[in-house]
C-alpha cells in the first residue's frame, strides 16, 4: 500500500481549498498518507489540515518560501519525499502544481502522471486514469518507476472532508538550495481581487462569450450576484480583452465541474467544452441554434442573451424569493 | 540571443473530437497533422526576441527548430522554417519510443551541443495534455523556467522579465538567460513581448503566416536528421499506457422554450437552484 506525500498549497498564509483535491487522491490511493506544507506562515497555516486522517502534517515554514517559486521549493520537497521514503507525491493540477510537480519528478528520477482524473489499485499497482486530447478519450496509465509523481485534477478528486483525529505536526528543514533558484527573481503578483468564489471552488459558474462585447460584467454580473456564482469566460471574450485572462474556462485555463454552469453567448469550441464538460448541469444560452454548445448542453435556450439574461435575473428573484 | 524551439506535430485539434478509440487503442485516421499551437506560438516568441527593427533582414540570433517524430514530421519544421527559423534538426524516433521524460532528457543532451541562451516551448501539446517537457529539461540542466508565460520583456537579452499566467493572476518573474520558457497563447497578443530591438510596429495578433516565397525559400534551408540514441542511452519510458477509452457520453439535453421553463426545470428537475 502506498505511502503518499500530498504537497500543500498556500494562499495569503492559509491552505488553498485546492490542497483538499490531493488529499482525495492519497485516500483514494489506498494506503497512509501525510501532509507537507510549506512556505512562509506555514507553520500557523498547519493546523487546517491535521484533521484529514494524515500521519504526519509536515512543516517547511521559511521566509525563503515566500513566494512560488518551483526551484525553491522542489528541493525540500524531494528531500522529504526520500528521507520518508515516500511511495508517491501528490499534489493538485492547479497552476502551482503543474509548475512545481515535474522538477520534483526530475529530482527524484521519478515518473510524473500529469493532471489525472481517476486512481486505482490493480495487483498492488497504482492505476491512473487521464484525459488526453482535450478530454476527447481517457488514457489508462500506469509509472515503472519505484517513485512516482501525479497532479490530481482539482474538478475530479472532490475536495476531502475532515475525517477527525488530529495528525502530529513535525517541522522539517529546507534542503540544500538549489543553484538554479539564485537565477530567478520574483517581482510580484497581480491577483484579481474578488468577492466571487474562485473558480476552482464554486457552486455555480456564470461564463460568457464574445458575443457580450463590452457589456460582459454588465450583463453577467447581476445574474453572477444573484446565485453567488463566480464568473467565466471563453477564450474568445479573454483574447478580445472583454474579460481579463485568469477567467479563462477551458484546456487553457480552468478546468471546472461545478454544480451548475451557465454558457452563455459561448459557442463552444472544442477548447473550452475541454475545460467545462464534467460539469453537473450545463445550461446554454445562444442565438444560433446550430451552436456547438447545445450538444453538451442539459438546458438549451435558443434567444438574445441580452434580453434572456436579465429576464432569467427577474425570474430567479421570483422563483427563489 | 540563440533560441532553441522544441515543436512537435498533433493531430488536428480543432477536430480532437473525432478521435476513435478501437480496442483500447487511439485512432486519429482521417485528422490531418499539425503544428501543436502552443510550439506556433513559441516559433512567434523565438522570432519577435530576435527580431532586428533597425533592419529587418538581418536576424539578431538564430532560432533552430527540433522535433522528435519520423520523416512525415519535417513537415512541421518546415512550416516552421518558412515563417522565420533559421535551420531545423530532426530527431529520429517513433511516438512508442518517446514519453516526455525522455524526451526532456534527449532536449539536455541537444542543448548541451548547441548551447542556446533560452529554450522556448509551448506550456503542453494538445494531444497529451501533459504540460512537463519544459520543467523536466529545466530541473535536467540545472537552469530557472518560467511556465506559462503570457508576456516576455527582454533585458538586454541577458534577462527575461516573464509575466506567468496562474490561476488567478499573473507572476511576474526576472530569470537570468540561460532559461527555458514554456509559453501560454496570450505571448501573441501584438505587444507580449518586448526587446530593446523590437520593430516599432505593433504585431498583428496570433502567429504570422508564411509566404510563398519563403515557403519554397524554406526548402533549402539546413535540416539536419539524428538518432535518438546519439542524446541518449538510456532509452526506457517511465510512463506506459495500457489503453483508452471516450468519455461517457453526456444524456442528451433538451432545449427550452423561454426563461420561465429553463428557470422552472432547473428548480425542479435538476434541483439546481
Amino acid at each position: 500500500m502506498p505511502n503518499v506525500l500530498v504537497i500543500a498549497e498556500l494562499l495569503d498564509g492559509k491552505v488553498r481549498k485546492s490542497t483538499h483535491s490531493a488529499i482525495t487522491f492519497a485516500r483514494q490511493a489506498g494506503g497512509t498518507f501525510s501532509i507537507l506544507v510549506m512556505g512562509q506562515g506555514a507553520k500557523a497555516a498547519a493546523a487546517e489540515v491535521t484533521g484529514f486522517g494524515a500521519q504526519k502534517v509536515l512543516v517547511c515554514d521559511d521566509a525563503y518560501l515566500a513566494h512560488p517559486i518551483a526551484e525553491r521549493f522542489a528541493p525540500t520537497i524531494a528531500e522529504v519525499a526520500k528521507s520518508g521514503n515516500f511511495d508517491v507525491v501528490a499534489v493538485t493540477a492547479s497552476s502551482f502544481g503543474k509548475d512545481i510537480a515535474p522538477r520534483v519528478a526530475a529530482k527524484l528520477g521519478a515518473g510524473y502522471a500529469p493532471d489525472i482524473s481517476g486512481v486505482k489499485v490493480d495487483g498492488g499497482k497504482l492505476v491512473y486514469r487521464r484525459p488526453v486530447f482535450a478530454g476527447n478519450a481517457y488514457g489508462t496509465c500506469s509509472l515503472n518507476t519505484p517513485v512516482q509523481v501525479v497532479s490530481a485534477r482539482q474538478s475530479e478528486f472532490a475536495a476531502a472532508e475532515p475525517s477527525g483525529g488530529a495528525s502530529p505536526i513535525e517541522d522539517v528543514a529546507l534542503a540544500a538550495k538549489d543553484p538554479a533558484a539564485e537565477n530567478v527573481e520574483f517581482l510580484g503578483i497581480e491577483a484579481a481581487k474578488s468577492e466571487r468564489p474562485d473558480l476552482g471552488e464554486a457552486r455555480v459558474i456564470v461564463s460568457g462569450g464574445r458575443a457580450l462585447k463590452e457589456k460582459f460584467s454588465e450583463v453577467l454580473d447581476p445574474l453572477a450576484n444573484l446565485l453567488g456564482a463566480a464568473v467565466g469566460a471563453s477564450r474568445a471574450a479573454c483574447d478580445a480583452g472583454y474579460a481579463p485572462a485568469e477567467l479563462q474556462v477551458g484546456q487553457t485555463g480552468r478546468v471546472v465541474a461545478p454544480q451548475l454552469y451557465f454558457a452563455i453567448g459561448i459557442s463552444g469550441a472544442i477548447q473550452h467544452l475541454a475545460g467545462m464538460k464534467g460539469s453537473k448541469t450545463i445550461v446554454a444560452i445562444n442565438k444560433d441554434p446550430d451552436a456547438p454548445i447545445f450538444q453538451v448542453a442539459d438546458y438549451g435556450l435558443v434567444a438574445d442573451l441580452f434580453v434572456a439574461v436579465p429576464e432569467l435575473v427577474n425570474e430567479l428573484k421570483k422563483a427563489t424569493a | 540571443m540563440k533560441i532553441l524551439v522544441p515543436l512537435k506535430r498533433v493531430a488536428d485539434p480543432d477536430n480532437a473530437n473525432k478521435v476513435k478509440v478501437n480496442a483500447g487503442k487511439l485512432e486519429t485516421t482521417g485528422l490531418e497533422w499539425k503544428p501543436n499551437p502552443f510550439d506556433e506560438y513559441a516559433v512567434e516568441t523565438a522570432l519577435r526576441l530576435t527580431e532586428n527593427g533597425a533592419n529587418p533582414k538581418a536576424r539578431l540570433g538564430e532560432v533552430v527548430v527540433v522535433t522528435f517524430g519520423p520523416k512525415e514530421a519535417e513537415t512541421t519544421l518546415r512550416g516552421a522554417l518558412a515563417t522565420g527559423a533559421d535551420r531545423a534538426i530532426r530527431v529520429d524516433a517513433t511516438d512508442e519510443q518517446l514519453d516526455g521524460d525522455i524526451v526532456a532528457r534527449a532536449l539536455k543532451a541537444l542543448v548541451e551541443k548547441e548551447k542556446p541562451d533560452l529554450v522556448l516551448l509551448g506550456k503542453q501539446a494538445v494531444d497529451g495534455d501533459s504540460n512537463q517537457v519544459g520543467q523536466l529539461l529545466a530541473e535536467y540542466l540545472g537552469w530557472p523556467q518560467a511556465t506559462f508565460a503570457g508576456s516576455i520583456k527582454s533585458e538586454d537579452d541577458k534577462a527575461l522579465v516573464v509575466g506567468r499566467e496562474v490561476d488567478g493572476g499573473t507572476i511576474k518573474l526576472r530569470v537570468k538567460l540561460p532559461a527555458v520558457v514554456s509559453v501560454d497563447l496570450r505571448i501573441v497578443a501584438p505587444t507580449s513581448v518586448q526587446s530593446k530591438h523590437s520593430p516599432d510596429h505593433k504585431y498583428p495578433e496570433g502567429v504570422r503566416f508564411a509566404a510563398l516565397m519563403a515557403i519554397m525559400a524554406a526548402k533549402k534551408k539546413p535540416l539536419a536528421e539524428m538518432k535518438l540514441s546519439d542524446l541518449v542511452s538510456d532509452t526506457a519510458l517511465k510512463i506506459t499506457y495500457h489503453g483508452f477509452e471516450l468519455p461517457p457520453a453526456r444524456k442528451a439535453g433538451i432545449k427550452v422554450k423561454n426563461v420561465q421553463e429553463l428557470v422552472e426545470r432547473l428548480k425542479n428537475e435538476a434541483k439546481v437552484l
